[in-house]
């Protein structure tokens, strides 16, 4: 449906305006101040001398992000985090797909409780989430090397190892945030309606063939929403590597936002961890815009 | 922080009794986040009366001019008399020739290693200059297996090649720390000389994470040297098996051509210019810093006391393997007191392990290393020509 805009009367815009202002001030306190604040920061070299004395800082340009493509640190953290997105986001979808497919299921009892355990992890608080894993993945003590053991596998040094400490954190990722997105798919599979599935079983239509033909193409939109949300996510990787291998091993697991953080905090060049955090805005801004890209050109 | 923040009130309550008027209010922070804790404090204005920093740190925490300085209260104070204090770690608290933190426990880095191993090798004590050392550890890797070596020094830790550097003489950084002098002859002297451990077969090329069970691999003899901390002399007693007790013993660290220089390392407690309670602030500094006290800090963390005097008391006199500390002490020079120093430290070790694993020559990683060291010292270098810090 189109139609033209209807010019509103001077009186209803004051009124409108009168009415959005408290929501549109918290707006620009919080939000547009800060994002301007932070983006002239990224232009200038404020640092610990800055806070020294705010004399101390000078303004550098595009100098930041010039420094920033050209150190191999930031192109690891990308890569890092990218693996991160690339491999745990798939595989989150994957698994809270599966786990909402199961408790859509018409064979499945206890509905309810299954739910409920599998939307705890997503509830639980990050910090204590990771302690937690820290000691399943101990390469001695911990519970997955036992697990291993009775298999017959030598232990991993999960956290240790360069190659294993992403998988690690991924696993965990996984696990931790697979309950949100498993809701969401089951409200989307519930607003399928039920004839569909009944009309392609007369069909003979099998339960593989279902669920591509009907439930996947159905699901479309939820599917967008969830790799959307889940990719914006991921990109923003800090908390895990954090608390559990503070970037290392050998800078294995330093994210982006986890550079952005040392750089910060750790170092105080705030000008230049403004520069990261911006670079990192525009790389989520062209994956999230690839990704409608690809929806729209599949519809 | 950390096991000297659990500890800590033990010593508050007898301090509290001295001082009934005065209420103390201990905060923990893990030492992993001490820095930025602190640092935030600063910037939200939060800070505490007194706190407890890494003495590395004491030049930043000037740099923002968020310390005290503590000259008068010092030379009025009969608890904490300066001339009771180790020289080397005094003056990792001198900062444009202001004090602004007072020792509280000191940490220097010697050897640990295997008396056995070093006597069937013909040495009935620790080398005292590099060239005997290294001729010792050459004997000793005559007798070893392949996969066994003499020292280990893991290459993800800055102190072993900053420490050869302090031996040789180098500066680290010249012109006021404006600039590295890494590329200079003696750095280049004593990273020549920590690159041919690896390269000769003496030390193993591993880093920190790649060694599973330290103590493990000492009992076996799959290593007989390790520099390392005070905090080792406790967990070398409790996890070698006892038989292994009387096998090995501290050494303070040989040096060019005489017994060499260590890290003037270790924590000190500072006064913050915003306290508003500075003379109490101060009471409980001089009361930390009493023999005595130190003494019972000692027993409660193993932290190695900062002053002469506790370490007359016979709790640490007669610990053997504290004595190789005692004497190191008398011979601990500071690092740098830039701000910077603490990423230029990092840098030492990732460009450290560039030569290291063979990936570019001495000459290549020092010039590259300079390069680095001197981008992060160019708003320093502004600094001071903006005349807005003052020369040392």
């Amino acid at each position: 449906m189109k139609t033209k805009a209807v010019r509103m009367p001077a009186e209803a815009n004051t009124a409108a305006w009168f009415f959005l202002a408290p929501a549109l001030l918290l707006i620009t306190v919080f939000f547009f101040v800060p994002v301007v604040a932070s983006l002239i920061l990224s232009v200038t070299d404020f640092d610990i001398y800055g806070i020294a004395n705010p004399s101390n800082t000078r303004f550098v340009g595009l100098r930041n992000y010039q420094k920033l493509l050209s150190t191999p640190d930031f192109w690891n953290a990308l890569k890092n985090t990218f693996y991160f997105a690339f491999v745990g986001g798939p595989l989150t979808i994957a698994v809270s797909l599966g786990a909402a497919l199961l408790l859509n299921s018409k064979l499945v009892r206890f509905k309810g409780f299954f739910r409920t355990i599998y939307f705890t992890p997503f509830v639980t608080t990050l910090v204590a989430v990771a302690i937690v894993w820290r000691y399943l993945y101990h390469t001695r003590y911990g519970l997955f090397n036992y697990g291993l053991g009775k298999l017959g596998i030598a232990p991993i040094d999960w956290l240790g190892d360069p190659h294993w400490a992403m998988p690690a954190i991924i696993l965990m990722a996984v696990w931790k945030s697979f309950g949100y997105n498993m809701l969401i798919f089951i409200a989307g599979l519930q607003a399928i309606p039920e004839e569909l599935y009944d009309a392609a079983e007369i069909d003979g239509a099998g339960p593989f063939r279902r669920f591509f033909s009907i439930a996947l193409p159905m699901l479309a939109p939820t599917l967008v929403f969830i790799s959307v949300i889940t990719m914006i996510g991921y990109f923003q990787l800090f908390a895990e590597p954090y608390v559990m291998t503070q970037g290392g091993p050998l800078r294995s697991t330093t994210s982006v936002v986890l550079l952005m953080y040392e750089e910060g905090f750790r170092w105080w060049r705030m000008g230049y961890a403004a520069a990261v955090a911006f670079v990192l805005f525009i790389v989520i801004l062209i994956a999230t815009l690839l990704q409608f890209r690809l929806q729209k050109e599949r519809a | 922080m950390g096991r000297e923040g659990e500890v800590v009130s033990d010593l508050i309550r007898d301090f509290e009794k001295l001082h009934p008027g005065i209420h103390v209010q201990v905060q923990q922070i893990p030492w992993s986040a001490a820095h930025e804790k602190l640092l935030t404090a600063y910037v939200g204005d939060a800070t505490p009366d007194i706190a407890m920093l890494g003495n590395t740190w004491v030049p930043e925490f000037t740099a923002i001019d968020a310390l005290e300085p503590l000259d008068a209260l010092v030379a009025s104070s009969k608890d904490a008399p300066r001339n009771d204090y180790f020289d080397g770690i005094w003056n990792t608290n001198v900062v444009d020739g202001k004090t602004f933190g007072i020792p509280w426990y000191v940490d220097t880095r010697v050897i640990f290693y295997r008396k056995d191993i070093l006597a069937a090798a013909g040495y009935n004590q620790m080398p005292t200059t590099w060239a005997d050392w290294r001729a010792s550890m050459q004997k000793i890797k005559s007798r070893m297996g392949a996969r066994q070596y003499p020292l280990l020094i893991p290459i993800t830790e800055w102190p072993p090649p900053v420490i050869f550097g302090l031996q040789a003489g180098s500066p680290l950084l010249k012109d006021d720390g404006q600039y590295g002098a890494f590329s200079e002859a003696p750095f280049k002297k004593a990273f020549d000389f920590y690159v041919s451990l690896f390269n000769d077969k003496l030390a193993p090329a591993l880093s920190g994470s790649e060694i599973s069970n330290l103590y493990q691999e000492f009992e076996r003899g799959n290593i007989a040297m390790y520099i390392s901390g005070p905090w080792q002399i406790g967990e070398f007693t409790n996890r070698l098996p006892k038989a292994m007790q009387d096998k090995w013993a501290t050494a303070p660290l040989p040096g060019v051509d005489g017994p060499g220089a260590s890290l003037a390392g270790g924590a000190s407690l500072s006064l913050f210019k915003a306290s508003p309670h500075k003379h109490e602030a101060w009471l409980l500094m001089e009361y930390l810093s009493r023999p005595d006290v130190q003494i019972k800090f000692y027993g409660l963390t193993g932290d190695l006391p900062a002053r002469r005097s506790a370490w007359q008391d016979s709790s640490l006199a007669n610990n053997v393997h504290a004595r190789a500390f005692r004497d190191q002490l008398d011979r601990v020079v500071p690092t740098p007191q830039v701000p910077e120093w603490e990423e230029i430290a990092t840098k030492v070790y990732e460009h450290g392990e560039q030569a290291v694993r063979g990936k570019k020559t001495i000459d290549q990683t020092l010039a590259e290393l300079d390069r680095d060291v001197n981008a992060l010292l160019e708003k320093r270098r502004y600094m001071m020509s903006q005349k807005k810090l003052a020369a040392r």
